[in-house]
């Protein structure tokens, strides 16, 4: 589609603005950090999220007081929200990887600019979504039985269940994300000690820096190492994932019991995640004048992949219309009625127009350049990812096998306010990472922008 | 000239005079040359002596021992702990998938961001050219290359005068 003139085309333009130089580019970045501008946005932010830090540890109190009861989780829907945010969060946070990660490997240079932020994002989001399998257990001050600890029983952890497999899973993609953040961080953690004025900054980004001092050879091995976690990260965020959507997979109930949810699950990962990037990055680059390295074609970019990753995920839900239809299964079959028309059936067509109708607006490409557009369609495909895993979760536990059996779950409001205190933690961590680290990486930026960038 | 002495570094300011002087430093026949960059500057590394980084070959080592290790640990706890569930075989290795490919994951990156740290001298918070003046431009916007003192045929005059030839912005004697 032909735009008018006056308005370039954002697919054509240039990933940096005019007139970047690795001088411009460290000093512009590293002030967010350093000299802290805008201080009135951060201190009304900060001080809101932290209220949501306080309401998550008011219910994590509450809950370890009273017990999961406290919860709306009974017979038979024995797995609530927990397991819905567990799932929802994670998903975010694989965005961050494959922004970081595989797009490294795949030599997309747009990713420079955003990667750093939304690695922090990934780190955030597992910390949220790990606070929830562990408050589920009931006895979470057991939960270390899940590690495979020499205990004076001969005890061994269950290698076959699902639960341990998340453990391991969730536990190394929270390392394996930190330390791969954490590599990318020391030029920029040197460049902040070099650039501090203050004695204890110094000390403290000296310290962090670990004395990195760009030596060539240091970059060599760097480099390869870089690209080599990025080789590694790269099938760990599938398989996370994976292993997630094989917990569910792996169970007779129907509606779970599907081949294609391993897949289906990493394409709705990595919708979510998008969408999310979207949310934090478009108020970021306003309110910190970063427009000039977070580009209208880097919005552009991201809103195709997340047109892409939607359709990804309406392939999951025909699948599963398709397999109860096809299938001379009577639950299955069952499942997918009372999904359209069962007392969750509101939420699952709201979750249809979340998920498969509002992205379609970004067809048009006057409305998907258009930043207040993308903000609030990013906003929407995040709620429909929460309520996909709500009705998964919910609608395939609440009437199984026996109607005898069957029931229905409400959360209650220790549920409500257990979610949104962890939406208080993930922005405060994120205000405390604007305010105290590099949000963009200065060092792959300089070699961006002089286009000079050695490869791995 | 003082017999401590670290080295003489230049200071330049952009990536392709750095490169020139680095080249002009190395057909000269200089060895113990070092680069300090604020990004990895594409061509520094094949005019840099020294061997090709082990990286690829620690990750992957440490990949292997993690992983095999995994493996051997499921299926020796699924022996030292038998749980016998309708005489399915205790050896199930589709389910030992997820942890052994995970915990591969798990030691291959450990390991080789210990390497890094290893191969690299790190941490090390002291080191003479962080007083060379104006180093603290090394991780912004200079490129600084230093031939070190133990260089055989080191001479502080001659190399000041090479490095003079090739635009540098500042040369240094870096006491060590």
């Amino acid at each position: 589609m032909a735009s008018p003139p006056t308005q370039p085309n954002p697919a054509d333009a240039a990933l940096v603005g005019p007139g970047e130089t690795p001088t411009t580019v460290t000093a512009r970045i590293s002030a967010l950090p350093l000299a802290h501008p805008h201080p009135r946005f951060w201190w009304i932010g900060f001080p809101i999220a932290f209220v949501g830090v306080l309401i998550l540890c008011a219910s994590i109190g509450w809950l370890f007081i009273r017990g999961i009861g406290v919860w709306g989780v009974d017979i038979p829907v024995a797995w609530g929200f927990a397991i819905v945010n567990f799932v929802w969060w994670i998903g975010i946070g694989h965005a961050g990887t494959l922004i970081s990660a595989i797009l490294l490997v795949l030599h997309q240079h747009w990713r420079t600019s955003i990667n750093r932020f939304t690695e922090a994002m990934t780190l955030f989001a597992v910390a949220c979504a790990a606070l929830f399998p562990l408050l589920h257990l009931g006895r979470p001050q057991y939960f270390y039985w899940l590690l495979p600890y020499p205990d004076t029983m001969g005890l061994w952890p269950q290698w076959r269940s699902p639960l341990i497999w998340d453990v391991f899973a969730v536990s190394t993609y929270g390392i394996v994300s930190l330390l791969f953040w954490y590599v990318g961080l020391l030029p920029d953690l040197a460049t902040l000690r070099d650039r501090a004025l203050s004695r204890a900054k110094q000390r403290l980004y000296g310290l962090l820096s670990l004395g990195w001092r760009g030596d060539a050879r240091h970059w060599r091995h760097y480099q390869k190492l870089y690209v080599l976690l990025a080789g590694l990260a790269t099938p760990l965020v599938v398989s996370v994932h994976s292993i997630v959507g094989l917990d569910f997979a792996i169970a007779i109930l129907p509606g779970w019991h599907s081949t294609i949810f391993p897949p289906y699950f990493v394409a709705g990962a990595i919708y979510s995640g998008f969408a999310m990037v979207l949310t934090l990055v478009i108020p970021l680059r306003a309110v910190y004048g970063l427009k000039s390295y977070i580009t209208a074609r880097h919005l552009d970019l991201m809103a195709k992949v997340l047109m892409a990753t939607g359709w990804m995920v309406v392939y999951g839900y025909f699948s599963e219309f398709f397999a109860a239809w096809r299938t001379h299964d009577l639950f299955e079959r069952y499942m997918m009625v009372n999904r359209l028309a069962g007392p969750y059936a509101p939420w699952f067509w709201l979750l249809l127009i979340c998920n498969l109708g509002a992205v379609q607006i970004l067809w048009i490409p006057t409305l998907r350049r258009n930043v207040i557009v993308l903000f609030i369609i990013s906003l929407i495909v995040n709620v429909g990812m929460w309520l996909e895993r709500f009705i998964i979760v919910v609608t395939s536990l609440h009437r199984d096998f026996l109607p005898s059996s069957w029931g229905m779950y409400r959360p209650t409001f220790w549920d409500w306010s257990t979610l949104l205190g962890t939406f208080g933690l993930f922005v405060a961590l994120l205000f405390l990472f604007i305010r105290y680290l590099p949000a963009i990486s200065m060092a792959e930026m300089r070699g961006l922008v002089t286009g000079k960038e050695g490869k791995g | 000239m003082s017999a401590a002495l670290h080295g003489v570094a230049a200071c330049f300011t952009t990536p392709d005079e750095f490169l020139a002087a680095l080249e002009g430093v190395r057909t000269a026949g200089y060895d113990r040359v070092e680069a300090n960059v604020p990004f990895a500057v594409e061509g520094m590394d094949e005019l840099l002596p020294g061997p090709r980084t082990p990286m690829a070959r620690i990750v992957l080592i440490a990949g292997l021992i993690g992983g095999g290790g995994a493996y051997f640990m499921q299926w020796f706890a699924a022996r030292d702990y038998a749980y016998d569930v309708g005489s399915r075989p205790l050896h199930s290795w589709p389910a030992f998938v997820p942890v052994t490919f995970e915990l591969t994951i798990l030691t291959a990156t450990i390991i080789g961001v210990l390497g890094l740290l290893w191969l690299a001298g790190l941490p090390r918070l002291d080191h003479p050219m962080f007083a060379a003046p104006g180093f603290e431009r090394a991780s912004q916007d200079r490129y600084f290359l230093c031939v070190r003192a133990d260089d055989p045929q080191f001479n502080a005059a001659d190399l000041a005068a090479l490095f003079h030839t090739f635009k540098a912005e500042l040369v240094a004697e870096v006491p060590a």
